[in-house]
């Protein structure tokens, strides 16, 4: 016998808004976005969720569920046996609708970061473990989850100093590259603020992909920005070499 | 109360935000032309990122007796010869310098023993051929082409879907379009437009696609009088979740079969060795999805009526290395370790190889100013479509579309859009938000799928096709009649009405495809005309509006040239036959 299982997902706009519950009846397997299409088909079809590939492919369907940061597409209902699911859009993104939030600042930050400079013309010759560790962070899918759970942006909305995770992993791929030839050193350093990561790590334990991004990809960032900005005998050495 | 509309110019308006879409925006705005794109989704969520397997492209990096002739040879045959022989020649030539472009501005695929971007096998491909990322490649693609959009010039409008197309006299002029956020409206006028928005696959219930997979640009540009053809032929994948029913047709990546995975019926029998005994698990598309089927029909079918796949004999690390996206998928959403046992597996619809009919090589539809690229458009793949295949098309003529909406743009004047017709779409658009009676679009979708599934799925025939067609016209009255409660702020019950109103068009064309066509072909199975049938593949089959309603017509098929004829009169692939004569 099926039963039901509750939600109470936000509703409202920036101007506020509150729970409101669900019923929605129990099918095997079910994840939290199949219960908000039911809600939609059924309930309250102008109810707003993001959601694109429901595969965990596209990292569209961002939110907090029971206070945890979680992608609706992969979150099993089942997880929640005999609790109240709540559903709640990011907190660090402006709330445009419901579970719908604007998360527009992660690309215009994106857009701030150098391309890709290739020091030569395609073909390419790389070795496979040269390219794992870059290969681990395109591995992204722009969820921004980690932006959603990273203190500075959230608790201290500190957007001005710090572009956060996400845009730590998109320098690293850069910066790691084995054929780029870009120097990002003082933008990391600079605007976008490298050291304001205190290395908590809530950004590698939300990532969906499984991203190791603060070992993998803040640490070893902040180390060269260090190389570069506070040891000078490494500084002259890289000077002599150029 | 007047409506406050915004109203934009461009040389190129492309419609569509996927790998196509954003390689034709690339390509005007590097020729210097005002451009913009327009995505129904967040950049880089588009249908693209699901794709898994790889890119096809002749590069011979494993193989070196590949090269375009065999690519052309492999896309040809499995298209069973409907296609338009001059986008598969293209389109085989010119792959490879398509995913150097990538490599260049980004992309990191995986690697050979020496250093070069590695090639996996795939179904009725000669030769292993598809460049890859694990089972991510189109997340890679889409990432790269939108880390390089963000550094040219080009204004991208997201989560923005147009309505309808404009024309001025018989060019197209621009179209109208709605913001998902607060429904806004917007009109651009443009030289050219481009629609890559991609396929219909949700007119399916059981389908691998993503939402946006509703045919919008296709259906703007039909009811435009752009001519669509091949509408027939929708791919069904042999590999879609089963189970849990909420999974039922999330995609499993043929990259399971190319790195070595087998399928069993229910007994335990390897069965493609009885339908296919060459190619077996590497058959075309078409071929191993109604192999499934008829072993299911047979009863010999998996608990939730599939058949099993088993890659355990690769081992878990190999398992883990190759398909990371799969071990993750089955582990989160059906506690399945397909590293430790085999799976369940059933055809899901994939692809809709049909579409605008166009130009092979600058992509222009017959409404003069109007391109499409990428799966919105027909010809490359005929009546099926292999693996890997459709990254390179979006990549190819994504980029001829660009060029093509470029020089056309360059000689044209800027069109003008009557405000009678935008006033008329307006009052079109906003009647949905005010009707206090109406029917439910997400009900209506349901029934959509309903008639899809029963009268035009993997198996047809004449009877069902014409009770189909009789249902459709039905609903699509019903269609102009729907509600949607609610403001216009980010209102999902609002979008899907016009989202079920462009898949019920084409649904209705991807019938009255199948109904002219009375033979089996490639993707198209009908019971009472079992045979491929050599009168039916000298031609395509065209539909259009007219004051009559729609109408469809057979066009010749384009004939193959002499020399790219005598490809197919040895008896084996250009690439094996070339080493045969070296032996």
């Amino acid at each position: 016998m099926p039963e039901d299982i509750t939600l109470s997902v936000f509703r409202g706009d920036k101007g506020g808004g509150d729970e409101v519950e669900y019923k929605v009846p129990m099918q095997t397997g079910m994840v939290v976005l199949d219960a908000l299409h039911f809600i939609q088909a059924h309930d309250a079809p102008d109810l707003a969720v993001r959601w694109n590939c429901k595969a965990a492919h596209c990292g569209s369907c961002s939110a907090e569920i029971n206070g945890s940061l979680k992608l609706l597409c992969k979150t099993r209902v089942d997880d929640y046996v005999g609790e109240v699911i709540h559903v709640r859009p990011m907190h660090t993104f402006p709330v445009i609708k419901d579970l719908v939030t604007d998360v527009s600042w992660n690309y215009d930050m994106l857009r701030q970061v150098p391309a890709f400079q290739p020091a030569i013309k395609a073909p390419f010759t790389l070795q496979q473990r040269d390219v794992d560790r870059i290969q681990e962070f395109r591995n992204c899918i722009e969820c921004f989850l980690c932006q959603n759970v990273c203190h500075v942006l959230r608790d201290h909305s500190a957007q001005d100093r710090y572009w956060g995770p996400r845009l730590m992993i998109r320098f690293a791929e850069l910066e790691m590259h084995p054929l780029d030839t870009g120097d990002r050193m003082e933008l990391l350093k600079g605007a976008a603020g490298i050291g304001m990561c205190n290395i908590t790590k809530c950004c590698t334990v939300v990532c969906p992909q499984g991203i190791n991004i603060t070992d993998n990809g803040i640490i070893p960032l902040k180390e060269r920005v260090a190389d570069v900005y506070w040891d000078p005998l490494g500084g002259l050495v890289r000077k002599m070499h150029k | 109360m007047r409506e406050e509309i915004a109203y934009h110019e461009y040389d190129v308006l492309v419609i569509g935000a996927g790998g196509a879409g954003l390689r034709a925006a690339i390509e005007s705005a590097e020729n210097g032309l005002k451009t913009a794109v327009l995505g129904k989704s967040l950049l880089g969520k588009a249908h693209t990122v699901m794709a898994e397997g790889g890119v096809a492209a002749a590069l011979g990096n494993l193989d070196p007796q590949d090269g375009w002739e065999t690519h052309f040879y492999d896309t040809m045959r499995s298209g069973h010869f409907i296609n338009d022989y001059r986008m598969a020649e293209v389109h085989a030539k010119e792959s490879p310098d398509r995913v150097l472009e990538l490599e260049y501005w980004g992309a990191v695929f995986d690697r050979t023993p020496d250093g070069k971007i590695m090639q996996r096998p795939f179904g009725a491909h000669t030769f292993r051929r598809l460049a890859h990322v694990g089972d991510r490649t189109g997340k890679e693609l889409i990432r790269t082409l939108e880390q390089k959009i963000l550094t040219v010039k080009v204004d991208i409008f997201q989560e923005i879907t147009a309505t309808k197309l404009f024309k001025d006299q018989d060019r197209i002029a621009g179209c109208i379009a709605y913001y998902r956020e607060d429904g806004r409206l917007a009109v651009f006028t443009a030289k050219a437009v481009v629609i890559a928005t991609g396929g219909w696959g949700k007119a399916y219930k059981v389908t691998s696609n993503s939402w946006e997979s509703t045919g919008d640009g296709a259906a703007l540009a039909f009811r435009a009088g752009a001519e669509l053809a091949d509408m027939e032929m929708v791919q069904f994948h042999p590999t879609g979740m089963t189970w849990p029913p909420g999974v039922r047709g999330i995609l499993v990546t043929e990259g399971v079969r190319g790195e070595g995975g087998l399928l069993f019926n229910s007994e335990g029998e390897r069965f493609m060795e009885k339908y296919d005994p060459v190619r077996k698990e590497l058959s075309s598309r078409d071929v191993v999805a109604r192999s499934i089927y008829k072993e299911v029909r047979a009863g010999r079918g998996t608990p939730h009526g599939g058949a099993w796949l088993d890659i355990t004999h690769k081992g878990a690390a190999f398992v883990k290395r190759k398909l990371p996206g799969m071990y993750e998928q089955f582990m989160a959403l059906a506690d399945v370790d397909i590293t430790k046992t085999r799976f369940e597996v059933a055809p899901t619809i994939h692809y809709t190889m049909g579409g605008l009919r166009v130009d092979a090589y600058t992509a222009s539809t017959n409404v003069p100013g109007l391109f499409a690229a990428g799966e919105c458009a027909a010809g490359l793949h005929g009546a099926n479509r292999l693996g890997g295949n459709s990254l390179s098309d979006i990549l190819v003529f994504g980029r001829r579309a660009g060029a093509g909406a470029t020089e056309y743009a360059k000689n044209s004047a800027m069109p003008k859009i009557d405000n009678a017709e935008v006033q008329a779409e307006v009052e079109r658009v906003l009647a949905p938000l005010s009707r206090s009676e109406g029917e439910n679009p997400y009900r209506l979708h349901e029934d959509l799928q309903e008639i899809m599934a029963a009268h035009v799925g993997i198996e047809r025939n004449g009877p069902e096709l014409e009770k189909g067609l009789a249902r459709l016209q039905e609903l699509r009255e019903r269609t102009a009649n729907m509600r949607a409660p609610g403001s216009r702020q980010f209102n999902p019950g609002w979008h899907s009405v016009f989202d079920v109103q462009n898949m019920c068009l084409l649904g209705e064309a991807i019938v009255r495809g199948a109904i002219e066509r009375k033979e089996s072909r490639g993707a198209q199975w009908r019971t009472d005309f079992p045979d491929e049938l050599e009168e039916q593949g000298k031609v395509n089959y065209v539909q259009q509006v007219t004051d009559k309603g729609i109408v469809v017509r057979p066009e010749p098929v384009p004939p193959m040239p002499a020399e790219l004829a005598e490809l197919f009169t040895r008896g084996v692939a250009p690439g094996l036959a070339n080493a045969a004569r070296k032996e």
